[in-house]
């Protein structure tokens, strides 16, 4: 199935606005939504909001891009994808919102940027995650990136991913 | 810190039963946001509600599944979110994580094989935020923060096939 969605196309629907109540179900669900029959009547007793009222509000908030999706994060070290490479590529300005739309299509791409130079030090300014389970597999899409860029990327590397020193998630404080 | 991330990295790689591997595939893809989506879940995968719910606990209690909530889009809840690197000498790197990974507005933080070695996002409640947060990490640890924003997003979409 393919319900990969490029954030930008929903996030710009900006006739949503979001409430103290929308407010209070993404802090009550930070941690995760409840693993009950009925997640939503579980968040309407927490909160005093009936269960539809609480489903409506989360229909609206993903229809409108402020959550993505309500999913499972895996860790991906614990399913076997131990390489993760941050592919870094220094692409001609001119070309890289072409380019960007090109690799971001690519299957195996998971999230792709555009970010700023730091020059004379940091040259990149495209970004592109892949994962693998060996090295090998990672150099392979890279070399698949490569081929999409052709001669409008200068130069590129990869950073791979030693050890996570924090994953907490996005948090909105109390 | 630094001791329980790296077991991490070295953490064994799960040994998953066909059921637990066809919900991973499939809830990384998004629940159906209906009154009992769990049940819906099931009958899509031919399974029962109670199988749904009862492997989702065991993935999450084995850490398989490091979270199963709503993912937040964090530029679109009104704040403000950025990618920053450093270049930490091995001799200070274990002061410094610590250091970073104390700020709440540190929501990731990986070590990274080159010269910039610590990557982190900061998710800031408030746009302006961003800054004061770079200023003051840079104030503690006595380095450098490089701030790489994201300038526009291609494609986010997280998928590991098991």
């Amino acid at each position: 199935m393919s319900t990969s969605t490029s954030l930008s196309d929903t996030a710009t629907q900006n006739d949503f606005a979001m409430t103290e109540r929308d407010r209070e179900l993404i802090l009550a669900t930070q941690a995760g939504l409840p693993l009950a029959s009925d997640p939503w009547a579980e968040l309407g007793k927490q909160l005093d909001m009936g269960a539809d009222e609480v489903l409506a509000r989360f229909q609206a908030m993903q229809q409108a891009g402020v959550i993505r999706r309500v999913a499972a994060v895996p860790d991906h070290y614990r399913l076997g994808y131990r390489y993760n490479g941050m592919t870094v590529w220094d692409v001609a300005d001119d070309r890289i919102a072409e380019l960007g739309t090109a690799i971001g299509e690519l299957p195996f791409v998971s999230h792709c940027y555009r970010r700023p130079r730091h020059l004379p030090y940091w040259s990149f300014n495209l970004f592109a995650m892949v994962h693998g389970t060996t090295r090998e597999e990672v150099e392979d899409k890279a070399a698949q990136i490569r081929a999409v860029l052709g001669d409008a990327c200068q130069q590129h590397t990869i950073l791979y991913s030693s050890a996570i020193l924090k994953k907490t998630g996005l948090r909105l404080r109390k | 810190m630094s001791a329980t991330t790296e077991s991490r990295r070295q953490a064994p790689i799960a040994d998953l039963s066909p059921v637990e591997k066809v919900l991973i595939n499939r809830l990384q893809h998004g629940l159906p946001l209906v009154r009992r989506p769990y049940a819906a879940i099931a009958e899509e995968l031919n399974l029962n509600e109670q199988q749904v719910l009862d492997t989702v606990k065991k993935l999450l209690a084995e850490r398989v599944l490091t979270r199963f909530g709503p993912m937040f889009h964090a530029g679109e809840l009104g704040g403000g979110l950025t990618l920053a690197a450093m270049r930490i000498p091995e001799v200070d790197f274990e002061r410094v994580t610590e250091q970073v990974n104390s700020f709440e507005e540190v929501a990731h933080n990986y070590r990274r094989e080159h010269d910039l070695n610590m990557w982190f996002v900061l998710a800031t409640e408030t746009r302006s935020a961003i800054e004061n947060t770079i200023g003051a990490i840079e104030v503690t640890t006595g380095y450098p923060v490089y701030n790489m924003p994201k300038e526009q997003e291609f494609h986010v979409h997280l998928h590991f096939p098991v």
